[in-house]
């Protein structure tokens, strides 16, 4: 073990010259993106402003026209998000993480790992591997010790939490809240919330929207997170343990609103223990230990190769 | 419902086959439309892009036929069918004779006992 940490120091030490280097390599993509997100400033102000003219009735040409211009600029950040796609959604860069007072143990051991568009991926490995680590690291909640996480070639930041929907390990919400406060929460936090599609969903699976979410049993406080992340319209979902405490029926309606829902541009990022439950959906599969990537393939890879289910396979590599 | 699928080979193979039954049996018949690739996956509880590789490989085999506007379509070949569904019974009866074999019968006991099976 210690002979492995040595080596992981030295290497660390020569990637971290090679940070340097692809931080400035990266910088003048942050600039456009900088650029994009004053954009994007621009475009609320001028919302702001048709807001306004409304008032006077008079100026009605006045408001056409700032509608005008309103779309010209919503293309432009159109056209310079489709430069985005070109660069991966996320992109993991020799990522290392060690807690204090863990000793030399690294909890995430130099990853390396490129995601793109359009994929439902499972992130799978046995407890402690460092999944959550890393999920908390893609978003901004944890610094990395080494190495660099890129979210559309940004660094995690506001601009990248605008486009992840996260799902947390645990509950955040505020138990005094009615499933109803909650839904208006999220639409007033991300512009990317549809109400129509959560209220749909609560519909479906028979949650009252006037609840408070103290008196919601366990699986069904997890379906109505779930069902606020999975609203949202955005380019990442990373979903930590999202079925855990949901019944099988409920599993299945789940698993069919992530695929009926998922737009053909968006990836999502699946941790999970039920492997078996969500074999069918997943394109491609992680699988980590201790830390490390031990193996990004697809689905059908491993069952043409092996000749067996992702379940299997992982129960036969991870045998205790 | 979800559809069945067993664990040892690959998921669009076996989308591939059921989808493939469908069209023998009639249920999606010559020159028809088929559902959407989506419509599909979420009937049978399965990631979009593996149903789209179903249908990519039953395109190769020519039983669907990609149109530009109307989306695809059972071919009209009813050659082809027959022989895809002729193909199906091939494997069939391969295996039942492979299990009949492994339990000890000789072809012509098969063939008395099926007989006798047949008159009743």
């Amino acid at each position: 073990m210690n002979e492995n940490n040595s080596i992981a120091y030295t290497q660390s030490n020569d990637t971290q010259s090679e940070n340097i280097l692809n931080t400035s390599v990266y910088s003048s993509e942050n600039t456009v993106n900088e650029q994009n997100i004053q954009t994007q400033n621009n475009l609320v102000k001028s919302e702001e402003n048709v807001l306004n003219i409304p008032i006077n009735l008079q100026k009605n040409l006045v408001q056409d026209e700032s509608l005008q211009s309103d779309n010209t600029q919503q293309d432009s950040v159109y056209i310079q998000n489709t430069y985005a796609v070109n660069t991966p959604l996320l992109q993991l860069n020799d990522l290392c993480k060690r807690y204090p007072g863990m000793g030399n143990y690294m909890s995430v051991f130099h990853m390396n790992l490129t995601i793109l568009r359009g994929r439902i991926i499972g992130l799978l490995g046995p407890n402690g591997c460092g999944k959550t680590t890393l999920i908390k690291m893609i978003n901004g909640l944890l610094a990395p010790t080494c190495g660099t996480v890129l979210i559309n070639g940004m660094e995690p930041c506001p601009a990248t939490k605008k486009v992840i929907s996260y799902l947390p390990e645990r509950t955040y919400l505020d138990n005094g809240m009615k499933v109803s406060q909650m839904v208006e929460y999220f639409a007033d936090f991300y512009e990317d919330f549809s109400t129509e599609k959560a209220y749909s969903m609560l519909g479906v699976l028979g949650i009252s929207s006037d609840a408070r979410l103290k008196t919601l049993s366990k699986g069904t406080k997890e379906k109505v997170q779930l069902i606020l992340v999975m609203s949202r319209q955005a380019d990442l979902y990373i979903l930590d343990e999202p079925i855990a405490g949901v019944d099988p029926a409920a599993r299945d309606y789940i698993l069919r609103t992530i695929i009926t829902n998922y737009n053909p541009g968006s990836t999502i990022i699946l941790s999970t223990h039920l492997i078996s439950d969500i074999e069918n959906i997943l394109d491609d599969v992680i699988f980590m230990k201790n830390g490390s990537l031990m193996l990004y393939t697809s689905v059908d890879s491993i069952r043409s190769q092996m000749g067996k289910s992702v379940d299997t396979y992982f129960r036969e590599v991870y045998a205790c | 419902m979800a559809w069945q699928m067993s664990s040892d080979r690959p998921i669009y193979t076996q989308l591939y086959d059921k989808i493939l039954i469908r069209i023998v049996c009639g249920i999606y018949k010559a020159g028809n439309r088929l559902p959407s690739v989506r419509e599909l996956a979420a009937e049978a509880n399965v990631n979009p892009n593996t149903m789209q590789r179903a249908f990519t490989e039953l395109e190769h085999s020519g039983l669907i036929v990609t149109q530009r506007n109307s989306g695809r379509i059972v071919t009209e070949d009813r050659f082809k069918i027959e022989d895809a569904r002729h193909q199906l019974a091939l494997t069939q009866i391969n295996t039942f004779f492979a299990n009949m074999r492994e339990l000890g019968y000789n072809d012509q006991e098969i063939m008395e006992l099926i007989e006798r099976i047949v008159q009743e």
